[in-house]
C-alpha cells in the first residue's frame, strides 16, 4: 500500500465519525495549548525577574562587610558580630583591579529631611558619583553628586522625585537648601521617575556624597561596595580580584563577601526553570490524558469497524497492514491536534502578554518541542494496543461480525 | 487448480472439540462452476473460508496453483488472496464511508497498485457492471442489486482464479437475484473458477458441479463436468 494511500485511507476513516475525531482533537490540543500557555507563564516570570535584575545594573559584583559561608544576600546583617568594616580607602583600593570599571560605595541611614517647616523621615544613601552609571540611575533635573575626592564631604544632595514633590511642590528645588539631620545641604539634581526596581524606590531617597554620610551618621565602614566589572567575561576576575585586595588590606584576613549578580541571578534563573517545567510537566499530564482518551476511542473505533477489518484482511491485506492504518489515522489525529494546540496555546500567550504587558510572555522552544514530541508520541504510543487488536482479528469472526 | 487433500477443520467449542469439516476431499480446476449446498452446520462456510484462506485447516494440506497454502505465514497469504482470490458475500460488505468506485477501488489500494492504473481498471469496471451513474454515490444511496454489483466488481478487480460467493443472493429479491447470477456466471466463461455456498437448489442446479454437505463430509457429488 501506498504511503498517500494510507494518509488518504486515514483521514477517510477520520472524517468518517466527525464528531469523535473532533473530540479527540479537541482534548490533544488543550493538551498541547495548556503546555504552551504554562510554560510561557513560567518563562515570563524568568525573564521578569532577570529583567529586573539587570536593571540594578550590569556586571555587577556586591561587596558585604563579614564572612559568611552560604553566598546568600545580607550574611553581614544576620551574623551579628561585627566584622572589621570597609573604609572609603578600602573601596577605592579596589579600582587597582584590571576587572573592575567603576565602583559605588554605599552608605545607608535614615534622617529626617526638612525644607522650612517641612519634614519628613527618609533613607539616606551616602555614595560617589559612580552609582549613578552603576546602578543606572538617571537624572530628572540638575547633576548628580560630582566626581573627585571620595573622602569630601561636600554638602550637597540629589533628591528623589517623590521627596522634591513633597518638600517643594511647584517650586524649582535645585540650588535649594535644604537640612538633612543636623546639616545643610544645597540640592544638586533630582533623580527621574523610575519607580520601584527590586524594593527599591529611588523615589524616596536623597542622595549625598559618601564622606557627609558618614559625617552624618557618625560612622567610617560601608555598607556596601558596588563594583562594576569591565565585561560579563571579567565578573569572575573582578570578584576574585576584590576578595584579594581585601585579605591584603585587612593583614591576610578574609572578612568580607563578595556576591556576584550573576550568582543570585542563576540561582533565581534555576528556581524559575525548574517552576516552569514543573508547569509544563503538570500540564503534560493533561496529553497523557488525551492519550489514554485516544486509546479508548481507538478501541471503540475497532469494536465499530470489526468488519471492515474483515473485510480488509479479505480482501489481501495483511495484519501488519491494518496496523499501520490504525497507526497513521492515530498519528494523523494528533498531529492536527497538535498544531490546533500551538495555535491556542500562542493566542492564549498572546492575549495574556496584552493583559499583563509588563510579563514578557512567550512559550520557550523547548516547551514546545517537548508538547509536539508528547503529543504525538502519548498518540502513536495508545494507539499500539487498539492497533494491534485490529491486526490480530480473525477475519472469519470479523466479517459475520461476531 | 484447487486440490484438497484429507481436509479437516476443528472448532474448540468450551472445552469440547466440534468437528466442522471431516476429511475432504476436493478438486476444482480453473473456470469450474461448483455450488456446495448443504443444511445450516453442515460446514459449508468453514469450507469455503477455508479455500479463500481466512481460516486455516486441523490437518489435511490445501494446494492452490499447485503450491502448499497452509503453510504460508500471514503476510503470504494475504498476498495470495490479494491476487487470486475474490469474495463475495451475502452482506455485501461495501465500506459505508467509500463511493461506490472507491469500494471498488479498495483491494488494488490494498495491493500498491498505481493510482493511474487503479482509476483505468475502475472505469472500466464501473462501464462493464453497469454503475457508471451510481459511481461517486455511497453504498447507502444504492439498491441491494446495485450494492452486489459493486462487490462483485471489487472482487474481480483484481482479476482472480477463484471467486467464493457465500450465498449471494440471500438478500435480493428474486429478479435482481437472477441479474447478479448472470453476472457471476459471466466470470465462469473468463475461465474464473467459482465456488458458489447457497440453500437455494434452484440456485444451486444452476452450478454445473453440485456438492451436497451433511456433518462435515461431502455426500454426494454431482453434475455435467469435472
Amino acid at each position: 500500500m501506498r504511503l498517500m494511500d494510507v494518509a488518504h485511507f486515514a483521514t477517510g476513516s477520520l472524517r468518517g465519525s466527525p464528531t469523535r475525531t473532533l473530540l479527540m482533537m479537541l482534548a490533544m490540543s488543550i493538551g498541547v495549548a495548556a503546555v504552551v500557555v504554562l510554560t510561557a507563564l513560567g518563562e515570563g516570570a524568568r525573564r521578569y525577574v532577570v529583567d529586573q535584575f539587570s536593571s540594578l545594573g550590569t556586571n555587577l559584583v556586591i561587596m558585604l562587610p563579614g564572612r559568611t559561608e552560604t553566598a546568600g544576600v545580607g550574611p553581614g546583617l544576620m551574623s551579628g558580630q561585627t566584622p572589621r568594616e570597609i573604609s572609603l580607602d578600602d573601596a577605592e583600593a579596589i579600582l587597582r583591579s584590571r576587572a573592575v570599571k567603576r565602583i559605588a560605595p554605599l552608605t545607608v541611614g535614615s534622617a529626617t529631611i526638612s525644607r522650612d517647616a517641612l519634614n519628613r523621615e527618609v533613607v539616606v544613601l551616602g555614595s560617589t558619583s559612580g552609582l549613578l552609571e552603576v546602578r543606572h540611575m538617571e537624572m530628572g533635573l540638575g547633576e548628580f553628586l560630582p566626581e573627585g575626592d571620595i573622602h569630601e564631604s561636600a554638602s550637597v544632595c540629589v533628591l528623589g522625585n517623590q521627596i522634591r514633590r513633597e518638600l517643594f511642590g511647584n517650586d524649582v528645588a535645585v540650588g535649594q537648601w535644604v537640612r538633612i539631620g543636623e546639616r545643610r545641604f544645597r540640592v544638586i539634581g533630582v533623580l527621574s521617575s523610575q519607580g520601584e526596581s527590586m524594593g527599591m524606590r529611588t523615589d524616596d531617597l536623597v542622595i549625598v556624597p559618601v564622606a557627609s554620610a558618614h559625617q552624618l551618621f557618625n560612622t567610617s565602614g560601608l555598607f556596601r561596595v558596588l563594583i562594576e566589572a569591565k565585561s560579563r567575561d571579567s565578573i569572575e576576575l573582578a570578584k576574585k580580584e576584590a576578595e584579594e585586595i581585601m585579605v591584603l588590606r585587612h593583614n591576610g584576613e578574609q572578612d568580607v563577601t563578595v556576591i556576584t549578580q550573576d550568582a543570585v541571578l542563576q540561582t533565581f534563573d534555576r528556581i524559575l526553570t525548574a517552576l516552569t517545567m514543573a508547569v509544563g510537566g503538570i500540564a503534560a499530564i493533561s496529553l497523557a490524558v488525551a492519550g489514554v482518551l485516544i486509546m479508548n476511542v481507538m478501541l471503540i473505533a475497532v469494536a465499530q469497524r470489526v468488519k471492515e477489518i474483515g473485510l480488509l484482511k479479505a480482501l489481501g491485506a495483511p495484519g501488519k497492514q491494518i496496523r499501520n492504518l490504525f497507526f497513521a489515522e492515530a498519528a494523523l489525529l494528533s498531529s492536527i491536534g497538535c498544531v490546533a494546540g500551538l495555535m491556542l496555546g500562542y493566542a492564549g500567550s498572546f492575549v495574556i502578554g496584552q493583559i499583563y504587558p509588563s510579563l514578557p510572555v512567550s512559550p520557550p522552544w523547548w516547551a514546545v518541542v517537548a508538547a509536539c514530541v508528547i503529543a504525538l508520541g502519548t498518540g502513536i504510543m495508545f494507539s499500539v494496543w487498539p492497533a494491534r487488536r485490529a491486526a490480530k482479528l480473525d477475519p472469519v469472526t470479523a466479517l459475520a461480525g461476531r | 487448480m484447487i486440490q484438497l487433500e484429507n481436509v479437516s477443520r476443528v472448532f474448540m467449542v468450551g472445552d469440547q472439540k466440534v468437528a466442522a469439516l471431516r476429511g475432504i476431499d476436493l478438486h476444482i480446476a480453473a473456470g469450474d462452476y461448483v455450488s456446495i449446498m448443504g443444511p445450516s452446520g453442515s460446514g459449508k462456510s468453514t469450507l469455503l473460508n477455508l479455500i479463500g484462506l481466512l481460516d486455516r485447516p486441523s490437518s489435511g494440506t490445501y494446494k492452490l496453483d499447485g503450491g502448499n497454502v497452509t503453510a504460508l505465514d500471514d503476510v503470504q497469504q494475504a498476498r495470495v488472496r490479494s491476487e487470486k482470490i475474490g469474495f463475495v458475500f451475502q452482506a455485501f460488505h461495501l465500506v459505508p464511508r467509500l463511493s461506490a468506485a472507491m469500494n471498488i477501488e479498495l483491494p488494488m489500494i490494498l495491493a500498491g497498485i498505481a493510482p493511474e492504473e487503479r482509476k483505468e481498471r475502475v472505469a472500466q469496471l464501473v462501464e462493464n457492471y453497469g454503475l457508471k451513474d451510481r459511481a461517486d454515490h455511497r453504498p447507502d444511496q444504492l439498491s441491494g442489486g446495485q450494492r452486489q454489483r459493486v462487490a462483485i466488481a471489487r472482487a474481480t478487480s483484481m482479476n482472480p482464479a477463484v471467486l467464493l460467493a457465500d450465498e449471494p443472493t440471500g438478500n435480493l429479491d428474486q429478479a435482481t437475484g437472477k441479474e447478479v447470477m448472470h453476472l457471476i456466471e459471466n466470470l465462469v466463461e473468463q475461465k474464473v473458477a467459482v465456488i458458489l455456498v447457497t440453500h437455494d437448489p434452484a440456485l444451486g442446479e444452476r452450478a454445473h458441479r453440485q456438492i451436497h454437505m451433511v456433518d462435515g463430509k461431502i455426500v454426494t457429488e454431482s453434475g455435467r463436468g469435472t
